[in-house]
């Protein structure tokens, strides 16, 4: 559904190869495999969407080397970087 | 007035003074062995020369690199701590390790230290970690610049761009290096979110690759509570990191490749899910048509009147086809030829063909059985490109 927060494609992914698992074996009444055919059909299509729309995101720890810290802040303030930095000035064998 | 010392002071005092120099207590000392004696406890003493001056040295267990044959005359590398032999005393270098010389330096450290951390159990198979299925993020210390990080973005960004990746740069070769890169670990570590970190470096000479066989930086990795790749220089480089590492990548793309799946391979799984799933469900829609068409039969041949039943049977059948096919017709041949013809098909196309699944209503309930409905039920009648609602005839019924 669409106001599940945050789901995780591992999540997605794991819940969907139950549900076909269990269709597989069988031996369900009608009406429970068919909540869970249209429940895998979903998980399935909703995968779908996160690989098609998935952009890679590149952040970089702002302030590794700093106290760097909030009180009560969850991790540091990362800065957003272009998913694919461009190639600088190679370093030597770098 | 001046202090006088007793002997034992001085020497107490100079043992300090000789134990707590840093450079003293881990020494690199080359020279020819002389004087090569054992004891019956198994400790060996010799002495290390060159033309102007000596060491005393022991050795208190073994401990010979490769290849090492200890006999005077032989010129060797031996590290170890000056200490003072207060007894007598001499100045002595104890030897923790011992190598011939002309190996090179930077090959006798790094077996030094690769056999004291395998001894002390930091390449323990046991304590590998396994590295996440799906990683949502993924931390990554090397270099900011340079093609490294610029080749696992684009890796990671075509296999798996559900991940995020976040840098934590660092120098990768000179002397500031290796703190560089502990802190840089110590730093994911205390990000929440991390799932596993790729230590990376492209090629270089042994001493560019250096950083990556300093103790302290194998001990962060041991430290280290998320999982760590180590990915360092080419294939055939190995380094003390690629020792303590959960896993050791070939190179930094290597690496790259092994920390997130292929979408590509996913995503033909996830079709092969689908298509298991709608084939189950053609098989459903198939076996229950067959079990209507039975009913229709059963009911027919238990009617004695056969006139009035026939239309009932009509009837039914008009139900069971909204059932399980829109395009059905009334006759229970029709049914059954399209129940056969629809098995032998690919199950996949049963909806599309204008098959449907009837819910009641009223309580959602899938209509399997002509006994499930009675007149004016409202239904829904699911097609391959939606529903529609619709109503049992007024006159169907017993």
């Amino acid at each position: 559904m669409a106001s599940e927060p945050a789901e995780s494609f591992e999540e997605l992914f794991q819940r969907l190869e139950e549900a076909v698992a269990k269709l597989e074996e069988g031996g369900l009444p009608l009406e429970e495999a068919l909540v869970l055919y249209e429940e895998g059909m979903r998980l399935a299509q909703r995968s779908q969407e996160m690989l098609d729309q998935a952009e890679l995101r590149v952040t970089r720890l702002q302030d590794a080397f700093a106290a760097y810290r909030e009180e009560g802040a969850s991790h540091s303030l990362r800065e957003e970087l272009p998913p694919y930095p461009e190639e600088d000035e190679p370093l030597a064998e770098g | 007035m001046r202090e006088v010392y007793s002997v034992s002071q001085l020497a107490t005092y100079l043992r300090e003074l000789l134990e707590t120099d840093l450079h003293l207590a881990d020494l690199w000392l080359e020279g020819e062995v002389s004087n090569l004696s054992r004891s019956t406890a198994g400790h060996t003493f010799f002495t290390l020369k060159d033309e102007f001056a000596q060491m005393h040295c022991v050795m208190f267990r073994r401990q010979y690199g490769e290849g090492t044959v200890l006999e005077n005359g032989v010129q060797v590398v031996a590290h170890g701590r000056i200490t003072l032999f207060e007894k007598r005393g001499e100045l002595q270098l104890n030897v923790d390790f011992l190598q011939p010389a002309g190996v090179g330096i930077w090959q006798a450290q790094f077996e030094r230290l690769k056999a004291q951390l395998e001894e002390e159990g930091l390449f323990e198979p046991s304590r590998k970690r396994p590295l996440p299925a799906f990683p949502q993020t993924i931390g990554v210390v090397t270099s900011p610049t340079g093609a490294v990080f610029h080749d696992i973005c684009q890796i990671v960004g075509r296999r798996w761009p559900l991940a995020e990746i976040v840098l934590a740069p660092t120098l990768v070769q000179g002397d500031q290096a290796a703190s560089g890169i502990v802190e840089a670990l110590a730093a994911l570590n205390r990000e929440p979110d991390i799932d596993v970190i790729i230590l990376a470096r492209g090629g270089g000479s042994m001493e560019e690759l250096w950083p990556f066989n300093e103790e302290m930086v194998a001990r962060a990795i041991y430290a280290s509570r998320l999982p760590v790749i180590s990915a360092v220089g080419h294939e055939t480089d190995y380094t003390i990191s690629d020792y303590v590492a959960d896993r050791r990548a070939p190179t930094p793309s290597a690496a790259a490749e092994l920390v997130v799946p292929d979408r590509a391979e996913i995503g033909r799984r996830l079709v092969g899910h689908q298509v298991m799933m709608t084939g189950w469900l053609a098989g459903q829609v198939a076996r229950r048509h067959g079990e209507v068409g039975r009913l229709a039969l059963d009911l027919r041949r238990a009617v004695p009147d056969i006139a009035r039943q026939r239309e009932r049977v009509a009837g039914l059948l008009r139900g069971a086809a909204r059932a399980v096919a829109q395009a059905a017709s009334g006759r229970r041949e029709r049914v059954n030829a399209c129940a056969i013809q629809l098995r032998s098909l690919d199950p996949r196309g049963t909806l599309a063909r204008g098959y449907a699944i009837v819910q009641r209503r009223a309580d959602g309930r899938v209509v399997a059985s002509v006994g499930r409905v009675k007149a004016r039920d409202r239904l829904d009648v699911q097609v391959s490109d939606g529903s529609f609602p619709a109503e049992v005839s007024k006159q169907y019924g017993f």
